[in-house]
């Protein structure tokens, strides 16, 4: 008896160190670059949470990439005044969690402010932290939730085109063609919820009726059944508010299962990886986006041309690959912080005052005018709509 | 709405047979060595990452296919040799603690290779979704139920019909007494590894047409898969199979008839009350093997 219970013990101990062990190994966010400064004045300390492994790395990976590229060019130059930037990336996995230990760890290591995170469930997890801290926060995500109601978002402020904006594009196309019965899709996470929110808000009162509502997780392999119900709806057009993979899988569904009516996606998939992934069935989406993606298309009197063209020649130079709107985000943030450091200096409350003030900062995600009702700065012109065709993005306005 | 269901019924039986070809290779390793791989799910994923890496190269895709089923039995052979082996004699629990490790190792090497990217592989025949009754059939899912039969057939005639097959299954009952009779446990213990290498990187390559491809896919396609060969009971392999294609109609009638957001929800309760009320099924095949 008394062996059994010894055995019984051991295997407990065992069994809680495994315990333990996982924990630890999921719990810690991982340092994915440090880029040391040189120079003789003293470097300014900024810290940058991205979702460079997990469900978004499609968002992240992008955004480290172009980072890394702006630090390096700026502290060849001579840096902010001077002052090289010392740069710290942390990886958080596309987890809530381990975002929050980032933005700490950072916080602690004197960052005078945090760009990210990359996707809206992440972004939302620090804003917590940055807030009680009180240090600036610079976003790449969508929601417009991450920076509404700026009296309780005073830290923080995002780059990304807020759904709202897209959803109001949509919307106006919509009506232009006549479509007023919707079917939306979104995927089970922040970035999903915002866009049901936004699209609920803005449909109220404009004779469109969403007629179908699903949703999907982040990791399903199949939308097949969510997409029958919209067959079965009388739906004239599918909105779906997801990322890859799972927004491909869904186009690839959308094709296989024969629906014919027009499908819409968020600028979530603004990247060639949603094409590649969806393997031929992305052609005649249609989402709103950024105009990086159409750079070539877009008139040459528009006041963001020379700003895009020259970050698509740095970055493929570097990277021998198109940039996308995702890394635009990150150069966004970076020069809207950039700005701020040359007139505020390494001062948090004056950084943060100085990003409220920023007015007409030509970005790639659009022109850029805070207020401080507005923390994002963006306003529709920043988006336009694209077609795929043929595997390639189409402006059609 | 006739259609409807047929539709959910084609997703869950797609659904179904990835997880029964994965709950197929668990079932499988169980059998032989009595021990619960958890990195059964990293070998489906490096099998298909290969394949993405070998079809990069302009392979085509039936030689993609074996080359990178029989690298992956390899790693599956070399990793028992390197760690199940030097622990052998050690109990259950600390094995299963080890295939926890290799299945976090294997993760970590996934990652490093082929990073966080996700991959698309090509479907094995050319053409799209077929039209059946109004509800549309992926070909690919024809593709893996075809695997899981060959598979299945393959370990019935081997554990039913062959002395070998005999002689490894009694090895699970008793140890001591296989010995007697002259079966190298060791032995078996290497080939089940390379079995469970190849069967996991025949399933990626074809999955993966369907679910895409991460380096951290799977965690979840083990668990997915163990609750499959769990509702099956764990030792039987026509039940892992059952077990899996139950699990994937559940998930797809639930989610389009009820919510999408209960699906996992309920197949963890359907694993609950397998538990609960049939624990021959798991439970009870553990304790045959302590005996």
């Amino acid at each position: 008896m008394r062996k059994i219970t010894m055995r019984l013990k051991s295997k407990l101990w065992l069994a809680l160190l495994l315990v333990l062990s996982l924990l630890i190994s999921a719990c810690s966010p991982t340092k994915e670059a440090d880029v040391k400064s040189t120079g003789g004045n003293e470097p300014y300390k900024i810290g940058a949470v991205l979702d460079i492994s997990g469900n978004s790395s499609s968002l992240g990976v992008p955004e480290r990439d172009t980072l890394l590229m702006m630090v390096e060019k700026l502290n060849a130059n001579g840096g902010v005044k001077g002052h090289p930037i010392d740069l710290t990336i942390m990886d958080n996995k596309s987890d809530e969690t381990e975002s929050v230990l980032a933005v700490k760890t950072l916080i602690e290591k004197g960052a005078l402010a945090i760009l990210g995170a990359s996707s809206s469930g992440t972004s939302m997890a620090m804003i917590k932290t940055v807030e009680s801290e009180k240090v600036p926060m610079i976003s790449l995500a969508a929601a417009s939730s991450i920076v509404e109601p700026t009296s309780e978002r005073e830290w923080v402020y995002k780059t990304a085109q807020s759904d709202i904006v897209m959803i109001n594009k949509i919307i106006s196309y919509l009506k232009k063609n006549n479509q007023n019965k919707i079917a939306f899709l979104y995927m089970n996470n922040s970035y999903g919820d915002n866009g049901k929110k936004a699209i609920s808000a803005a449909v109220k009162d404009s004779g469109i009726d969403i007629v179908a509502e699903e949703k999907f997780d982040a990791n399903d392999k199949d939308m097949t059944p969510q997409l029958t119900k919209v067959k079965a709806s009388e739906a004239q057009v599918a909105i779906v508010w997801a990322i890859p993979p799972s927004a491909s899988i869904l186009t690839k569904n959308f094709k296989d299962i024969g629906l014919s009516i027009p499908l819409i996606h968020s600028h979530g998939v603004g990247n060639q990886k949603f094409i590649e992934l969806a393997q031929g069935a992305a052609d005649g989406v249609i989402l709103p986006i950024g105009k990086l993606s159409v750079t070539q298309q877009i008139s040459d009197n528009d006041s963001q041309k020379k700003v895009l063209e020259s970050y698509i020649a740095d970055y493929s130079k570097k990277y021998n690959a198109e940039p996308n709107s995702f890394g635009g985000y990150a150069w966004d943030a970076f020069n809207l912080l950039v700005n701020a450091l040359e007139k505020a200096g390494p001062d948090r409350v004056a950084i943060r005052d100085e990003l409220e003030k920023t007015q007409g900062f030509v970005g790639i995600s659009g022109v850029f005018n805070m207020t401080p009702q507005d923390h994002n700065g963006l306003k529709e012109d920043s988006a336009v709509l694209v077609q795929v065709d043929q595997g390639k993005w189409k402006l059609i306005e | 709405m006739e259609e409807q269901l047929l539709q959910l019924l084609f997703t869950g039986l797609t659904l179904g047979s990835i997880y029964s070809i994965i709950a197929l290779t668990l079932v499988t390793t169980f059998n032989v060595t009595g021990i619960l791989n958890l990195a059964q799910g990293e070998f489906v994923v490096i099998g298909a990452l290969l394949a993405v890496s070998l079809q990069g190269t302009g392979m085509p895709m039936i030689a993609v296919f074996i080359v990178s089923v029989i690298l992956v039995a390899i790693l599956g052979g070399l990793l028992e040799r390197l760690t199940i082996y030097r622990a052998r004699g050690a109990s259950n629990l600390s094995m299963l603690i080890i295939t926890i490790g290799l299945s976090i190792s294997l993760r970590g090497l996934a990652l490093l290779i082929w990073g966080t990217e996700t991959y698309s592989l090509p479907a094995f025949s050319k053409g799209g979704s077929m039209v059946l009754g109004g509800a549309a059939l992926n070909p690919q899912s024809i593709w893996i139920f075809a695997l899981v039969g060959v598979t299945l057939t393959g370990l019935y005639g081997f554990f039913g019909h062959t002395f070998w097959g005999k002689a490894v299954k009694a090895s699970v009952y008793n140890q001591t007494g296989a010995r007697l009779q002259g079966i190298n446990l060791n032995t078996i213990s290497f080939l089940a590894f390379v079995a469970a290498g190849g069967l996991g990187a025949a399933a990626g390559v074809s999955i993966g047409p369907i679910t895409m491809v991460t380096y951290d896919m799977g965690f979840m396609l083990g668990v997915k898969g163990f609750v499959a060969a769990a509702i099956g009971g764990l030792s039987n392999v026509g039940g892992a199979v059952i077990g899996g294609i139950l699990l994937g109609i559940l998930e797809s009638f639930s989610s389009g008839l009820i919510s999408s957001g209960l699906k996992d929800a309920i197949s963890m309760i359907i694993l609950l009350g397998v538990l609960l009320f049939r624990p021959e099924g798991i439970i009870g095949a553990i304790r045959e093997r302590k005996i």
